[in-house]
């Protein structure tokens, strides 16, 4: 019992030292579990763009400012928006009183809750090598060179990726002429 | 600081999965999925700003998994359009044509 006393005290120490890392942690778990638990699916969306937001918020922690912007105009932007679209399109099921979830709930939470320990363990357990060095200042640009010097050939594979996946979107979707 | 990054990471890794588990709708099961990408890029980063701060890589290859993570949704969303269209519902469980 004291050493959950201690326990707690630190994390009580943890939460004032980093109070915008803990808000955002919070706000992006609370709807996360919203995402996968919530009955009408348009609330889950919802609340995914709360969580990609979140998450947006821990990347400018974390002092990559370019992939903040980015998930806030490609996820929160592009995929929530296109998500809405599907369950819109796909409508009369989100109104409906009946559960979303199926049988297998047990299950489900033994197998999340059994990887969380596995991987908070290794963590744990693990010995880091943390560096003291910062990361370099202008973010951006270094990214910008680094994408047209030595990451140009994956660049270039993944703007086609997009272009196959524009095209066989657009075929998939399409209506056939009967 | 870094410990804790990586918790968040796990848990919202956790969550995902209990997401793609239980979901009866298609729609859920891509945004668990949404959430597992997002996981995974927050991982890469973390890595990158303690254990590899001389470098960009982790961003990188963080940007290069959210262009992928959108191509699959727009696939993805396809074809649960087409699904939708043929069967008249999204419901994975009854989506069981490819069982043998």
């Amino acid at each position: 019992m004291e050493n959950f006393g201690t326990s707690l005290g630190l994390f009580w120490e943890f939460i004032k030292a980093n109070p915008i890392f803990c808000l955002l942690a919070f706000i992006t778990i609370l709807s996360a579990l919203y995402v996968v638990t919530l009955r009408n699916i348009f609330h889950c969306a919802i609340f995914l763009v709360l969580a990609l937001f979140g998450v947006a918020g821990i990347y400018i922690l974390l002092g990559a400012e370019f992939l903040a912007a980015v998930q806030v105009l490609i996820y929160v932007g592009a995929v929530s928006i296109l998500m809405i679209f599907a369950i819109m399109l796909t409508a009369h099921l989100a109104s409906k009183r009946i559960s979303q979830n199926n049988e297998q709930t047990g299950i489900a939470i033994f197998a999340s809750a059994g990887f969380l320990m596995v991987s908070l363990g290794s963590f744990a357990y693990s010995i880091w090598r943390v560096q003291t060095t910062e990361l370099p200042e202008n973010n951006t640009l270094e990214i910008g060179k680094l994408l047209m010097t030595d990451f140009v050939l994956p660049f270039e594979v993944v703007s086609i990726v997009l272009l196959a996946a524009m095209i066989g979107a657009i075929v998939l979707a399409r209506r056939e002429k009967s | 600081m870094m410990m804790a990054y990586l918790a968040l990471a796990a848990i919202l890794f956790a969550i995902g999965i209990f997401g793609v588990l239980t979901r009866r709708n298609a729609i859920g099961i891509l945004m668990s999925l949404e959430l597992m990408f997002n996981a995974v890029n927050i991982n890469l980063v973390t890595f990158n700003k303690f254990i590899a701060p001389e470098g960009l890589t982790g961003q990188i290859f963080a940007i290069f998994v959210v262009v992928v993570a959108a191509a699959e949704a727009v696939v993805g969303l396809a074809i649960v359009l087409l699904l939708y269209r043929n069967w008249k519902g999204v419901d994975i469980d009854n989506i069981n044509i490819m069982k043998w």
